[in-house]
């Protein structure tokens, strides 16, 4: 057995757990750690400009390349910036080991400079933490860390060095000698479960498939059985913020996403169903709105890894504890076995029902000749990408719905947005950590001005590390999805929801060294975004679009699926009740 | 509700399957969670129990496999049918964690509390509470002219009952350990 330092244990586990890139910001009690990293080749560490973006980065890393992504912070400051990602991942489950730096330990607890609970503060918003206060048991836990925030239902885990475990040395643990403890989570499905399932899908006359991230966690071949069994049964399918690009927009089953913002024909259908198969989604309040209304008709499977998502909101028929990737492949095997039946007439006519509610066209919008509709920018955008080697990243508003709304992704991995938590911000530095893992594809970041604004200090990464990210920012001058809230249930008293005092972007991307670009007028938007797509570095885009439009379709907080707000309907104080307690 | 959510391992006498899993009675149960005993992990525990707004009625931790570095965590909750799954389901996932079992559904369990309760007073009230800690075959381990410490072993209510009793007898104090409970039989 080899004996190192632990800081060059670090990096040698970093190695050899394949990681290729560290998103990180250096500072007193990670000097040991960056020494090692400066005097190697084979980690690339990209420096970013705030240790939130570090964290993000390596969500966009992780997301986009299916890999665990990685981040290095120092005590401290360095750790409590890191909270906020950190949360972000445990809520839309992204693998990431996030490493950070500690007071030496015979300091702890005594207020030292730079010192934090860093396990105590991050206790609730990882999927596990150690703090590590022998340098013994260094490489064995950053073996196990990876283990742990890939295994399962993936998610962020900390380890927390004290600097003078970082110093003292001991024998190195390779990662196969490493103990990956008793944390071995499920991944084959439950045998008759899995029949119960197939037996719903044959006889089902209105059945609908309800996937989410988990088909994205699970990885590309989990997509590939999902659009193996939806061309073979005929069943329509919805998908979840988190699950798209599981299977194609282009699909013929493909129904748009469901939800909140989802559209009138897959809420409609997850409402009248009489099977739903939930595939790795976990019925997120934006989905079922009331409870109590939520699909009422129908018999419900849920496939999901993690048993505390069973039953947690939704009670189910079938509950199927496993990996998408593993129950879909019993079950489509199960289901050949038994004859490949399905209810050839029902579905018949439940298409047939879901042809009209399609013909209610809810995405429709007032187009413009003289204002660039957000809706319109859109569609352009999709329209000029469409077919490239693109990933899309966004920021959380208007936009974000928009995003999801009226792009189109064909593969899972291509789509980075922040669900679960919603945090502004996410956007920029996932386009960075996306664009460092694919540094050839076009990579875009679909954002709202307020958004962008809290994390673009990151223009300087961009810059520095050569990243074409493409910041396509729908310019409202509002905090729009707050404005469009305080229309429906504030009577109009737009409290604190506009952008004043904007920088002028175009100016601020060439402080930065970049491209900006400003487009005001519908007749120069495709000459502008092919600009953008075609310049060879980062460009600001700033979009200027029509500032009161409202994201519709909606369903107001605390209604049922059927009960939509469609695109003409009248918003001003549309929320009213119980719902308007809800956010 | 099917059997299906029933951890391999555990009892397949469980009520679960007959009970309402939208319900909105509330249960006591008593939980036996076996852990690793790492720095942090009760910690997690309790964070679990107030982060997500469940009830905690006791809760009691100690080392019981020094060699094995396990701990046993006795937990007593209250909660309807859902929320006690959900509490399962949670603690079940979290990685220091190697079992969790339900005793309330899993076959019979024994219960037990241990406590202290000072009893503070002279003449025919020392003697009503001397003859009640007979009764209740609760010890005296401490006496002084004023004051007796009793200790008494027994489930939560018996506990209660005899608490209840010495109240209006002088009961200053009571320390409680909370509840250690193990399924009854040779599994
Ligand atoms: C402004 C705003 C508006 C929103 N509006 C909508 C909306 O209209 N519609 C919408 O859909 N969302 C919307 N969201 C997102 C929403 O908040 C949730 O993040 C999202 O719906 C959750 O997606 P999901 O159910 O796919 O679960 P995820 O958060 O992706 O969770 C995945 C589930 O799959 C399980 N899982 C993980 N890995 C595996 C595996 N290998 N095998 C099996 N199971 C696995 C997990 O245990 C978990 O239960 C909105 C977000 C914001 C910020
Ligand atoms: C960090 C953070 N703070 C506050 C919010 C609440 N919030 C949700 S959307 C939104 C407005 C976003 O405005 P913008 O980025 O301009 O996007 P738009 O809705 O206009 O498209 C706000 C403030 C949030 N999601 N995240």
């Amino acid at each position: 057995m080899t004996k190192m330092t632990g800081a060059r244990m670090v990096v040698q586990a970093l190695k050899d757990q394949g990681v290729e890139v560290v998103f990180g910001y250096p500072g007193g009690a990670v000097l040991p750690i960056y020494d090692e990293i400066f005097q190697q080749s084979d980690i690339q560490h990209i420096l970013v400009r705030h240790e939130q973006a570090a964290v993000h980065a390596a969500e966009g890393y992780a997301r986009s390349t299916g890999k665990v992504g990685c981040a290095l912070v120092t005590s401290g400051p360095g750790a409590t910036n890191a909270v906020t990602g950190l949360t972000d991942a445990l809520m839309d489950s992204i693998p990431l080991v996030v490493l950070s730096g500690q007071v030496p330990t015979f300091m702890i607890g005594n207020d030292a400079f730079q010192e934090a609970d860093t396990v105590g503060i991050t206790r609730p918003c990882t999927k596990h933490n150690w703090l590590v206060k022998d340098t013994a048991d260094l490489s064995n836990v950053i073996h196990q860390a990876f283990h742990v925030a890939r295994s399962g239902r993936p998610g962020p885990v900390l380890v927390d060095i004290p600097k003078d475990v970082q110093f003292a040395s001991a024998a190195y643990t390779e990662p196969k000698k490493a103990r990956t403890s008793h944390y071995q989570p499920k991944v084959k499905g439950d045998a008759e479960a899995i029949e119960r399932m197939v037996e719903l899908m044959e006889t089902a006359e209105r059945p609908i498939f309800y996937t989410g991230g988990g088909v994205i966690n699970s990885g590309p071949a989990a997509s590939q059985l999902l659009r193996e069994f939806i061309s073979a049964t005929g069943f329509p399918v919805t998908s979840t913020l988190m699950g798209l690009g599981a299977y194609p927009a282009s699909g013929e089953a493909w129904l748009g996403m469901l939800g909140m913002h989802g559209l009138y024909e897959a809420n409609l259908a997850m409402h009248d169903c009489d099977v739903m198969i939930n595939v790795g989604a976990r019925f997120d309040d934006r989905i079922t709105g009331r409870v109590q209304d939520f699909s009422p008709k129908s018999q419900k499977v849920h496939i999901d890894i993690d048993p505390s998502s069973i039953n947690k909101v939704i009670p189910v028929e079938v509950p199927i504890i496993g990996d998408v990737g593993h129950v879909l492949e019993q079950a489509l095997n199960l289901w050949k076995a038994r004859g490949r039946k399905v209810n050839r007439d029902g579905l018949k006519k439940w298409w047939a029902k879901i042809a009209e509610w399609r013909k209610v066209d809810c995405l429709r919008y007032k187009g413009s000749e003289t204002v660039i509709k957000p809706q319109y920018a859109l569609q352009r955008l999709e329209a000029l990408t469409k077919g490239m080697d693109r990933y899309v990243s966004t920021e959380v508003g208007q936009h974000q719905m928009w995003a999801a709304q009226f792009l189109g992704f064909e593969d899972p991995n291509r789509w980075l947005t922040s669900g679960g938590l919603g945090t502004m911000g996410y956007g920029f530095p996932a386009s960075i950590g996306a664009q460092v893992a694919h540094r050839d594809a076009l990579v875009i970041n679909v954002a709202g001005e307020a958004s962008w604004l809290m994390n673009m200090q990151e223009m300087g990464t961009a810059m520095q590390f050569g990243l074409p990210v493409k910041q396509f920012i729908l310019n409202n001058e509002r905090l729009g999805m707050v404005r469009q809230w305080q229309q429906l249930l504030h009577g109009e008293r737009y409290s604190q929801s506009w952008s004043e005092a904007l920088p002028d972007f175009v100016k601020l991307a060439e402080a930065f060294g970049a491209k900006g670009i400003q487009c005001k007028d519908p007749a120069d938007l495709d000459d502008a975004i092919m600009e953008m797509i075609r310049y060879d570095g980062p460009v600001i885009f700033d979009c200027l679009v029509e500032k009161h439009e409202n994201c519709l379709p909606m369903i107001p907080s605390g209604e049922a699926h059927n009960k939509m707000l469609l695109g003409d309907a009248v918003a001003t104080n549309a929320i009213q009740g119980k719902g308007a307690a809800l956010v | 509700m099917s059997a299906l959510q029933i951890k391999k391992g555990s009892s397949k006498h469980s009520a679960y399957d007959l009970r309402s899993h939208m319900s909105d009675v509330m249960e006591r149960h008593t939980l036996a969670v076996l852990v690793d005993n790492e720095s942090g992990v009760l910690a997690r525990v309790i964070g679990l129990f107030s982060g997500r707004g469940y009830n905690i009625d006791s809760l009691t931790v100690a080392e019981v496999d020094h060699q094995g570095h396990r701990s046993r965590i006795t937990i007593v909750t209250t909660g309807t049918p859902q929320v006690i799954e959900q509490i399962k389901a949670q603690l079940g996932r979290m990685v220091p964690v190697h079992d969790v079992h339900d005793l309330t559904v899993e076959g019979q369990a024994v219960e037990r509390e241990l406590a202290l309760l000072k009893v503070a007073g002279t003449g025919e009230k020392r003697v009503e509470a001397l003859r009640l800690a007979d009764i209740f075959r609760a010890k005296v381990v401490d006496t002084s002219l004023e004051s007796f410490v009793f200790e008494i072993t027994g489930t939560s209510e018996k506990v209660d009952a005899l608490a209840d009793l010495m109240r209006p007898l002088g009961l200053v104090e009571i320390a409680r350990t909370g509840v250690a409970a193990l399924s009854r039989g040779a599994a």
